[in-house]
């Protein structure tokens, strides 16, 4: 087989919806980009324990605290459901930390702003998760192996999460006054960060195209987007929020709402490191990955003595 | 044809030769060994591969494999086994390898015609 012909049987087996596995011949370019994919997933996950950890041990009552423990266990479980599966892609686990820690790997910049009150709670399980859900159900058929297996997991976990969140956000709407201002002061903070979740539009992303052709993307970051407004506005409808875009309408001829312009210039500002917490999230995990030094090489030593100890047992049995 | 194939390191496939690394590109030196996770969902069942994780040595393998494949009720019995341990088979000697079984479609009952009035078979 030359080079050719891998690469034309790599193209068969996307075309006809065959799945590849790690020991198969990829493209290099095909292997960067879902290294990179996966592993800023993965950090995004695990980045996004930050913000709501943050209100563990002030959740209103055990029930919630209960909930949001169990959330949060869920996103640590998404990332290391995530690292494994680029790990099958031949970069290592350290490697993909370094690459977070020194800023050369992102995640998603809505983890970058703050949850100020318990509102915020509720507003990021309901948009934040529900923007993530609309994300990766889809990729749940992408076509490398192991990634779409983790994202099965992963979506069969989150939809708790969205619920949870919804509730919350039910719950303070129907609540007194300053609930109900709480609930939409908090849907007026996260509502265009969520929208932004979906990334730059279509035109501007430069990966778009490709990834549609090797199916690691089964939709376009406009398509998806276009899909999460047209079913969070009747949500939010539901329990009389409103959504804050003056522009927002339902368009009877697309069959979809249209809405006002997006503040490009705040995401790429936040990509680019000037959000509101950006050093905030960054210096958690490095304080984490450095203070826990100690005990990974601790568990380490530990295990090399217990296996000397019982070679030598053996060694003196023999 | 091997010079044409990406080795990798790591995977939820395994083989010594490939996790002692030909490349030689990656220090996992300080990493804590990765295992491949299987579960039975209950009893009953095989136990099936449900994903990869890093622990320093088995015990705490089954114990980070609970918390991590788990958390749903989705187990009743872990195996763990240190990824290089590990042996698969090469993709690309799949057509050879499952050749024998293409051209014995008698080993299937469907091979067989026989009349619809029969019963119980």
């Amino acid at each position: 087989m030359t080079v050719h012909s891998f690469q034309e049987h790599f193209d068969a087996k996307i075309d006809n919806e065959v799945m590849i596995e790690p020991r198969d011949w990829m493209p290099d370019d095909y292997r960067k980009t879902l290294i990179r994919q996966i592993s800023q997933h993965a950090h995004s996950e695990i980045v996004g324990m930050l913000p709501e950890g943050n209100w563990i041990t002030r959740a209103p009552s055990l029930r919630r605290k209960a909930v949001l423990l169990a959330k949060v266990q869920d996103e640590g479980g998404h990332g290391l459901y995530l690292y494994s599966a680029a790990e099958t892609l031949g970069i290592t686990r350290d490697e993909m930390f370094d690459q977070l820690h020194t800023g050369k790997a992102k995640y998603s910049s809505i983890f970058n702003y703050p949850t100020l009150t318990w509102a915020d709670i509720g507003a990021i399980g309901w948009l934040v998760d529900g923007a993530a859900i609309m994300n990766q159900v889809p990729l749940c058929r992408t076509s490398y192996g192991p990634y779409a297996r983790a994202m099965v997991r992963v979506c069969k976990e989150e939809s708790f999460h969205q619920r949870q969140g919804f509730e919350i956000m039910m719950t303070l709407a129907n609540g007194t006054d300053v609930q109900k201002k709480m609930a939409q002061d908090a849907l007026n903070r996260w509502w265009w960060p969520s929208i932004m979740m979906f990334g730059p539009n279509d035109a501007d992303s430069p990966h778009t195209a490709q990834s549609m052709r090797w199916r690691i993307k089964r939709f376009t970051n406009d398509e998806l987007r276009q899909k999460f407004i047209d079913v969070t506005v009747e949500q939010a409808r539901l329990i009389g929020l409103t959504v804050p875009d003056p522009d927002l309408k339902w368009n009877e001829e697309r069959g979809h709402y249209d809405f006002g312009p997006i503040n490009w210039d705040e995401f790429w500002n936040v990509v680019k490191g000037n959000g509101p917490c950006n050093k905030e999230r960054l210096d958690a995990r490095k304080k984490a990955w450095e203070e826990g030094a100690w005990v990974r090489e601790a568990a380490l030593a530990h295990s090399e003595k217990r296996k000397a100890r019982k070679e030598n047992k053996e060694v003196k049995a023999a | 044809m091997n010079q044409f194939i990406n080795k990798n390191l790591y995977g939820d496939y395994g083989d010594k030769e490939q996790a002692t690394g030909a490349s030689g590109t990656h220090n996992t030196a300080g990493e804590w060994p990765l295992w491949e996770v299987f579960i039975r969902s209950k009893a009953g069942l095989d136990h099936k591969h449900a994903g990869s994780l890093h622990a320093a040595d088995a015990q705490m393998a089954i114990e980070n494999a609970r918390d991590v494949y788990t958390r749903r009720m989705e187990g009743v019995s872990i195996w763990v086994v240190e990824s290089k341990n590990i042996h698969a088979s090469d993709p690309y000697e799949a057509a050879s390898m499952y050749e024998p079984a293409n051209d014995k479609v008698y080993r299937h009952p469907t091979f067989y015609n026989l009349p619809d009035e029969l019963k119980h078979m």
